[in-house]
C-alpha cells in the first residue's frame, strides 16, 4: 500500500508539472488582451462585449501574425482597488499582452503606475481626465505604456462649445448658462475648459455648480439654477444621470440641458428614465444611425444583433481599441511591450468614431487622441421621441432641435 | 418663497421616510429584529416595478402593484429563509441570536444588492409615475407626484394605525410588542404574529420603495444609504417606537431639506447624523424609546 501511495504522489506531481509546463506553450498560440471593466454598469458592460466582437471578427479573418486574439475579462465592480488586483492578475498570472481598462478616470489613474511597474500596455476606452496623459508627460519612460483611447475632458468641453456655438448661440440666440457638473476627477478639467470656452462663444456663465455624485434629490439644485434665470444648463454628468434627468422632467424645469451626459449615450436610457430624457442634448463621439465613418453603422448593427442593444459610448472605443492593438501587434511583429508602445504611437487607424492618432511624446498630453476636423470631431445628439437624433455637425445631422412643452427656450431674453 | 419650497419638499421626503421607517420600527418592536436588508428589499421593489414597466410593458398601476408584491414576497423570504431559522436554532445561544440575525440580514442585503446589480446593472432606475405634471401651491411649482407620494404615505400609515388599534389581530401585534410572553399566555400563537408583522412590513417596504422609485429613483448603490437612513430614524425616534419613528422621520427629513436648500445639497445627510450622535449621548433611548 505504501508503495502505491508513493507512486500515486509521483504521478500526481508529474501531472502538475506537465500542466505547468504546458501553459506557456498554450499562451504563445494566442495574443491575450485583458479587459477590466464595470460589467455591472450600463456604460461599462459594452466594453467587454465590444472587445469580444472585435476579437471574433479579427480571428475569423485569420487573426494576427497567425495567432488568435483571446479576450480575458475582469469585472472591477467600479472599484479602483479591484481594478488594480485585476490588473496584477492579468499581467502576472494570465500573462496578457495588453489591457483595455475602464471608463472611470479614478480607476485609470490608479492603474496608470501599474502599467509601468508591470510593463503592460493599457488603453482606456472611456476615462476622460486630462491628468492621465499629463502624468505620461511628467514620467514618460515609466508611464509610456498608458494610452488614452478616449477624448480628454478638455477636448470634450471644446467639442461641446463648438456645438453650442452653432446650436445655442447662432440658432437660439442664447446668452447665459449655468454649468452643472458632478464632483469627480474627469470634470475638473472639463469645468475649467467650459468656463473658458463658453464666454468665447458669447455665453456668459452665471453660476458654476459642482454636486456630489451621491446626490439623490436634485430639487434644491434645479431650484437654485432656475432662480438665476440662465438660458441653458451646461452639464458634466456621468456617474449620475437617471435621477437628475427624471427630476428635471418631473419638476418641469423650464431650462434645456446641454452638454456631457454619459448615461444618455446608452440606448437603454429612454427606458431607464421612463422617457424623461426627451429633449436632453448630449455630446458624444458616435451615435446610432450616424455614419461617422464607414465602419460605424456596420459595428452598431453587428453589436445589436449579437447583444440585443446598442453599444454605449465606450463600446465604440473598446471595439476600435482591439482593432488598433491588433494592428500594432502586427506591425511590431512581436508582443514585446516596448515594441508595442512604439507601434501604437504610430497608429493611424480609421475606426468607428473617426481617425485614431495619438499625440506624440513631446505634447503636454502624450498618448491622448488627436481631436480635430481631420481626426475626431464629436457630435451633439438629442433624445427625441425615444430615439437618439444627431443635430451637429450639420453634414451628419439627421434631425432638427426640438424641446418638450415645459421648456421655455429663450425665456430669460 | 424659499420657505414654502422647503416646507413642501420637506414634507414629501419626510412622509416617505416615515413610511419606510415605520415598518422597520414595527419589526423591531414586535420581534426584536433589526433588519439590515431593509434597503435591499426597497430597491428590489423599485427594480421589479421598473422591470415590469419596461420588460413586460405593463401600465404604471400594474407596475406599482408588481413592485409592492415583490416587496411582500422578498420580506416573507427574508423572514422564512434568513430570520426564522436563526430564531429557532438550538445551536445558537439565545443572547447571541440578535447579533446572528443582524449579521445574516446584512449579508442577505448585500446578496440581494449584488443580484440586482448583476441582472439589472447598478445604474439608477425610476418607476413610471402614476400622476404626472405640476401644480402650483402658494407659488411653488410642485410635481403632482410629490403630493401623491405624501398622500399615499399618510393613507398607508393611517390604515396601519387602524389595523393595529382597531382589529383583534392588530391588538395581538401591539400586545406582542409590549410583552411577548404575556401574549402567548393568552393563547396567541407568537409565530403567527411574526408572520403577520413581516407581511405588513413587506407591504410597507414595497409601497415606500415604489413611491421612492417614482419620486427620486434608486440604484443598487442605494441599498446601504436606505438601510442607514431607516436605521438612524428609528434609533433617533427610539427603538421599537412607531410614533417615535414618525416624529424622527420629520425631524430628519426637514433637517436634510434645510441643509440642502440653505447650505449645500452635498452635505444634506450630515446634520441629521450629528443630531443622532447628540441624542445618543444625551438620551440613549432616543425620543420615545422603550428599550
Amino acid at each position: 500500500m505504501r508503495m502505491l501511495d508513493k507512486r500515486a504522489i509521483v504521478a500526481a506531481g508529474a501531472t502538475c508539472l506537465a500542466l505547468v509546463l504546458a501553459t506557456p506553450g498554450y499562451a504563445e498560440d494566442t495574443i491575450k488582451i485583458g479587459v477590466i471593466a464595470e460589467a455591472q454598469a450600463v456604460a461599462g458592460s459594452s466594453i467587454p462585449q465590444a472587445a469580444q466582437l472585435a476579437a471574433d471578427e479579427i480571428n475569423a479573418a485569420g487573426g494576427v501574425n497567425g495567432k488568435k486574439i483571446e479576450i480575458v475579462t475582469y469585472d472591477n465592480h467600479s472599484s479602483a482597488a479591484e481594478s488594480v488586483r485585476a490588473f496584477q492578475r492579468a499581467a502576472n498570472e494570465d500573462h496578457v499582452n495588453a489591457v483595455i481598462a475602464s471608463y472611470i478616470s479614478e480607476v485609470v489613474l490608479a492603474l496608470e503606475p501599474w502599467t509601468g511597474r508591470l510593463k503592460t500596455v493599457m488603453v482606456t476606452p472611456g476615462a476622460a481626465s486630462d491628468v492621465i496623459t499629463q502624468n505620461i508627460a511628467k514620467d514618460y519612460d515609466h508611464l509610456k505604456y498608458t494610452f488614452h483611447g478616449y477624448s480628454t475632458s478638455t477636448s470634450i468641453a471644446d467639442a461641446t462649445c463648438d456645438a453650442a456655438k452653432d446650436l445655442l448661440v447662432n440658432q437660439l440666440h442664447m446668452k447665459s448658462a449655468v454649468v452643472m457638473s458632478e464632483d469627480a476627477a474627469w470634470t475638473t478639467p472639463l469645468d475649467e475648459e467650459y468656463l473658458k470656452c463658453l464666454p468665447n462663444i458669447g455665453i456668459k456663465v452665471v453660476d458654476h455648480i459642482r454636486m456630489s455624485p451621491d446626490t439623490t434629490d436634485f430639487t434644491p439644485i434645479f431650484n437654485k439654477i432656475e432662480g438665476e434665470k440662465p438660458d441653458v444648463i451646461i452639464t458634466g454628468i456621468s456617474h449620475v444621470g437617471v435621477q437628475p434627468t427624471v427630476q428635471w422632467k418631473q419638476q418641469e424645469v423650464p431650462i434645456p440641458m446641454f452638454g456631457v451626459s454619459s448615461q444618455a449615450t446608452n440606448s437603454s436610457f429612454w427606458n431607464d428614465t421612463n422617457g424623461a430624457v426627451e429633449g436632453v442634448l448630449y455630446q458624444a463621439f458616435a451615435g446610432p444611425g450616424v455614419a461617422v465613418t464607414p465602419k460605424t453603422l456596420p459595428f452598431v448593427a453587428a453589436f445589436n444583433k449579437r447583444f440585443g442593444n446598442n453599444p454605449s459610448y465606450c463600446g465604440y472605443t473598446a471595439y476600435d481599441e482591439v482593432y488598433y492593438l491588433a494592428d500594432a501587434f502586427r506591425r511590431a511583429g512581436s508582443t514585446d511591450p516596448d515594441k508595442l508602445v512604439d507601434a501604437l504611437e504610430k497608429t493611424d487607424y480609421v475606426g468607428t468614431i473617426g481617425r485614431v492618432k495619438f499625440k506624440g511624446k513631446d505634447s503636454p498630453n502624450p498618448h491622448a487622441l488627436m481631436i480635430g476636423t481631420d481626426t475626431i470631431t464629436g457630435l451633439m445628439l438629442q433624445w427625441q421621441d425615444g430615439k437618439q437624433t444627431n443635430l451637429w455637425p450639420a453634414k451628419v445631422a439627421n434631425g432638427k432641435m426640438k424641446f418638450p412643452k415645459f421648456i421655455k427656450v429663450g425665456a430669460a431674453n | 418663497m424659499l420657505f414654502w419650497q422647503i416646507l413642501i419638499d420637506g414634507f414629501a421626503i419626510s412622509s416617505l421616510y416615515a413610511l419606510g421607517a415605520t415598518g422597520f420600527a414595527l419589526i423591531f418592536g414586535v420581534s426584536g429584529v433589526l433588519n439590515l436588508s431593509h434597503g435591499a428589499l426597497m430597491v428590489a421593489a423599485v427594480v421589479a416595478a421598473w422591470a415590469a414597466g419596461n420588460d413586460l410593458h405593463v401600465g404604471p398601476y400594474a407596475g406599482a402593484t408588481i413592485g409592492v408584491a415583490v416587496g411582500l414576497v422578498a420580506s416573507m423570504i427574508t423572514y422564512f429563509l434568513i430570520v426564522r431559522p436563526l430564531q429557532q436554532s438550538r445551536k445558537i445561544r439565545e443572547e447571541e441570536k440578535e447579533i446572528f440575525i443582524l449579521t445574516a440580514t446584512l449579508l442577505w442585503g448585500i446578496m440581494l444588492q449584488e443580484l440586482i446589480a448583476y441582472f439589472y446593472t447598478n445604474n439608477a432606475k425610476t418607476v413610471a409615475p402614476i400622476v404626472e405634471g405640476v401644480v402650483r401651491i402658494v407659488g411653488v411649482r410642485t410635481p403632482s407626484n410629490e403630493i401623491f407620494t405624501a398622500v399615499v404615505c399618510w393613507l398607508v400609515i393611517g390604515i396601519l394605525w387602524l389595523l393595529v388599534n382597531r382589529t383583534r389581530a392588530g391588538k395581538a401585534v401591539l400586545a406582542a410588542s409590549m410583552n411577548p410572553r404575556g401574549v402567548t399566555l393568552l393563547g396567541v400563537e407568537l409565530s403567527q404574529v411574526y408572520i403577520a408583522v413581516w407581511a405588513i412590513y413587506g407591504v410597507l417596504v414595497g409601497v415606500a420603495g415604489v413611491l421612492l422609485g417614482m419620486f427620486l429613483g434608486v440604484s443598487s448603490y442605494s441599498v446601504g444609504p436606505l438601510t442607514a437612513s431607516a436605521f438612524s430614524i428609528v434609533v433617533l425616534g427610539g427603538l421599537g417606537s412607531v410614533s417615535g419613528a414618525l416624529i424622527a422621520a420629520y425631524i430628519v427629513g426637514y433637517l436634510e431639506t434645510l441643509t440642502a436648500y440653505l447650505y449645500d445639497p452635498s452635505y444634506r445627510t450630515i446634520p441629521a447624523l450629528l443630531l443622532l450622535v447628540v441624542v445618543m449621548y444625551v438620551s440613549p433611548r432616543g425620543l420615545l424609546g422603550r428599550r
